[in-house]
């Protein structure tokens, strides 16, 4: 039986024990004396999050089908155990072996939202590895970062061995294959490395030095080491039907955020929406066979007796194969008892028909997200989503028995007028009186309007990228507008109304888009105690607040600022296959209020094609 | 046809609570290929019901659920089939078919249960507390605080104790359990250090659950079965 790295007296002191004990069905033991390279993978935030994340069960997967590699998982320890670590001295172990993550080879880190910046540099500190990539050597794992934030790694370079850019399936085995006979051969880590940089895809910070101008802006970006490439080609899969995909997941023992089979059916979204980073840097759109996808389903849900599956992607309309596999799956999921959970389609009479067999229509309910108020905006930011358009699928809904509609809208976009805020309120009540239009004996009593907004972000690698944020106190002012309109209309008492924090949003805003000195605010951040700044009860803001005045770093350099065409950005030096030339000209477009057609429209010249797959080799007929 | 099943919980999944281990079982079933009945409506559950729930950090060789299933199969092929997807810690000992009829359900029958007590190395009470066992037991009432659904009560739980035994260097317990009667081992053990004056540590003593009863006597007699024992093998 396996020991645990806690005792019975931690483990029943803490929330939520079985976090920590690994062991779960799925979960792969194997022998450390027979292996040649341990993995430490790792979700920076809480277990029940980090289980929920497709990238590592495929990595997970992809790496123990190798002899000689044992992956493991790691997640954050909350802030309980957290303490009781510190308190004891008791280092930070994986879960499988509950051996130290200090003694592995790797430490691999996926990087999905900015928010768990500081929870990363927690991880390294409770492991015991130095925080600062330069100090660390043979004794500790090499750390390397992963997943969409290391389109911008530069707020994290000093705390990273090497960065993995695109996506894990390509390059990784090349990565082990060099590191064991690296090893072997008795290198230094400083040559490993070296080698290592030359892998496409792999950035390793050290060897790159940025120059900034003396208005904080980058001058350049400069190759330390001789050899290096200067630019980092993102990695992508090209056949999705031909890759590691887990047929086994792990399956937690409690409840976690997801608790459902996740069959991704594709990657990219050929949309194009200007603010979304995914749309920009999954490009191009990569569709599975159906075939492919169908024998997938059936495994996972023998493999894992999970009660429901779920698609993802980040458009499940535009799946060219959709009707075909929804009926398979309807069929399939009848038979055994298992629930169909369907995100991200869009509301026409195809979506709500699959839905009404496989939800319950008085419980359940739809989402629209127009993301803006005024087609106007909507244009700004390229989101294909009319009034009409909303009208007509909410009407079919209500028609159908829904009675439930939720509406996403951001606040803070670029070219934002109050006019673009009240409009908001408008479509909301617009929604609602279209339900009201049924006759009452053919309605049941009141719909339910949920708008919710949350505050736009700019990121790297999109059209907004030289987009300025809003002075902090602008944004609460903006949800205050929605909400007082909202109040004003004729069905207010059918629409709720929830807003994000902003303070928040302002520090997202500084870690998307910042440059290597951001990195000296994260680390004093942390060490004054800011941690699972994602979570509301534990972000303080006054801490970052102090940290950024501590190191002389001025938030408003990142978040207000106008930048221009010219501008070297941070992140310029990886090349994420969608050209900064199409982004400024979409950006132009935007401005101008110019709508740009879906890749399968027409193609817009992002540059994806040089990867000659995808949407982009489609024939267009 | 209903079934009960039989299982043990060892080793570290003493740290998956109750609920948690209904969803485990849940998913071990569709793993297993058991065809296992829903109930009707929109959002259909599997028909199964577990007997006394068992409190975190605490092992069992003698848990139970009842479960109804469609396709009819042999006991030891179900065993076999859970067997073959267990998580380490856990594992099928028995299934057994059992009567239709409610009153045949698991948890109505729950009347009592037997625990073993260990004590954490460097952690058993100051004294030899075997020599207390007798007159504790002698006593013609133990009244303690004892939880009920609204408050806390003070209770008589001398009568709830069935047995309480030295056993090697362990406690053996029987209590009286379910619904209409209820005794916790920890109240127990608070009760016999407070009669042996000695000051209780905090995870002093680790519980196990060692089998669960129903009581087929009459009032007058208790006859304490397992619940296994009322269900036959099918071939």
């Amino acid at each position: 039986m396996r020991k645990l790295a806690l005792s019975d007296e931690i483990l029943l002191s803490v929330e939520s024990p079985a976090r920590y004990i690994g062991g779960e069905v799925n979960s792969v033991m194997k022998d450390p004396g027979k292996v040649d390279v341990r993995f430490a993978m790792c979700f920076p935030d809480v277990y029940e999050i980090g289980m929920s994340h497709l990238g590592i069960q495929i990595l997970y997967d992809m790496f123990n089908q190798r002899e000689d590699i044992w992956c493991e998982r790691v997640y954050s320890p909350w802030p309980d155990l957290d303490q009781i670590m510190r308190e004891k001295d008791i280092p930070l172990f994986a879960l499988e072996s509950q051996d130290e993550i200090r003694k592995f080879d790797f430490l691999g880190i996926t990087i999905q939202y900015e928010m768990c910046y500081t929870n990363i540099l927690q991880i390294l500190d409770l492991s015991k590895i130095p925080l600062n990539a330069k100090e660390r050597t043979w004794e500790d794992p090499l750390v390397i970062g992963g997943g969409p934030c290391v389109y911008n790694p530069e707020p994290l370079a000093p705390f990273f061995d090497m960065f993995y850019i695109g996506e894990g399936e390509t390059v990784y085995f090349e990565l082990m294959d060099l590191y064991k006979k690296c090893r072997k051969e008795g290198c230094s880590r400083k040559e490993f490395l070296k080698k290592a940089a030359c892998i496409p895809g792999i950035y390793v910070p050290q060897f790159y030095e940025p120059v900034y101008r003396e208005d904080g802006t980058l001058e350049e970006f400069q190759v330390l080491e001789e050899g290096i490439p200067e630019k980092i080609e993102k990695q992508v899969v090209m056949d999705l039907s031909d890759t590691f995909y887990p047929q086994k997941p792990v399956v937690p023992f409690i409840k976690a955020t997801q608790d459902r089979a996740v069959l991704e059916i594709q990657r990219g979204c050929i949309r194009g929406c200007r603010f979304c980073q995914a749309g920009m840097i999954y490009r191009p759109v990569r569709e599975r066979k159906v075939e492919y996808l169908k024998d997938l389903a059936k495994e996972i849900l023998k493999g894992t007796g999970h009660e429901e599956i779920s698609l993802s992607s980040l458009s499940s309309s535009d799946y060219s194969h959709l009707p075909e596999l929804l009926d398979f799956l309807i069929d399939e999921c009848q038979k055994t008892g298992v629930n169909i959970s369907l995100p991200s389609l869009r509301i026409d009479a195809f979506s709500l028909d699959v839905m009404s067999k496989v939800q319950d229509v008085k419980k359940s309910s739809l989402t629209f997200a127009p993301e803006a108020g005024t087609q106007r905006l909507r244009d700004v930011i390229n989101k294909g989503l009319t009034e009409e358009e909303i009208l007509n699928g909410a009407g079919k809904a209500f028609e159908g028995g829904w009675t439930k509609v939720k509406l996403y809208f951001m606040l803070g976009l670029p070219t934002e007028t109050q006019e673009d805020q009240k409009a908001i309120a408008h479509l909301a009540d617009k929604v609602a009186r279209r339900y009201y239009e049924i006759p009452k004996d053919r309605r049941k009593g009141k719909c339910q309007i949920t708008v919710s907004t949350s505050f736009f972000v700019p990121k790297p690698f999109t059209p907004f990228q030289w987009a300025s944020m809003c002075p902090e106190p602008e944004y609460l002012s903006r949800a205050n507008t929605v909400r007082n309109e909202i109040r004003e209309q004729l069905n207010q008492k059918s629409i709720r109304y929830n807003w994000h924090e902003a303070d928040v949003t302002v520090l997202e805003g500084v870690l998307a888009r910042g440059d290597r000195k951001v990195a000296r605010v994260i680390e004093k951040a942390y060490k004054d105690g800011a941690v699972f700044d994602a979570w509301s009860e534990y972000f303080d803001y006054e801490c970052w607040k102090q940290a950024f005045s501590e190191t002389g770093v001025d938030p408003d350099f990142y978040t207000l600022r106008k930048r221009t065409k010219d501008e070297c950005f941070p992140w310029d030096f990886i090349d994420a296959k969608v050209t900064k030339e199409f982004l400024w000209k979409e950006w132009e477009r935007s401005m101008a209020g110019e709508i740009t057609p879906n890749c399968r429209e027409k193609c817009s010249g992002c540059g994806a094609a040089v990867l000659r797959g995808g949407v982009c080799v489609e024939s267009k007929s | 046809m209903k079934v009960r099943v039989k299982f043990e919980k060892t080793g570290a999944m003493k740290f998956v609570g109750h609920l948690d281990m209904m969803r485990y079982f849940q998913k071990a079933i569709r793993r297993a290929g058991i065809d296992v009945a829903f109930s009707e409506g929109f959002s259909p559950h599997m028909i199964m019901s577990f007997a006394y729930p068992l409190g975190v950090g605490m092992t069992s060789s003698g848990e139970y659920f009842d479960l109804e299933v469609n396709t009819p199969m042999s006991t030891a092929e179900m065993g076999r089939r859970f067997n073959s997807v267990m998580a380490e810690g856990v594992r099928v000992l028995s299934v057994r078919k059992i009567p239709e009829d409610k009153k045949s359900k698991g948890m109505s029958l729950v009347a009592a249960a037997d625990y073993f007590v260990d004590f954490r190395p460097g952690l058993e009470p100051k004294q030899d507390y075997r020599k207390y066992i007798s007159a504790f037991m002698a006593q013609p009432s133990v009244i303690m605080l004892k939880k009920t659904k609204k408050s806390l009560e003070e209770t008589d739980i001398r009568p709830m104790i069935y047995r309480f035994e030295a056993v090697d260097n362990r406690l053996f317990l029987q209590l009286a359990s379910g619904s209409a009667r209820n005794l916790k081992p920890d109240l127990v053990m608070e009760a016999f250090y407070r009669y042996m004056g000695e000051e209780v540590l905090p995870f002093a003593w680790m519980i196990h659950r060692q089998e669960i009863y129903a009581d087929m006597g009459d009032e007058k007699r208790r006859k304490l079965v397992t619940l296994e024992s009322l269900g036959e093998i099918i071939g």
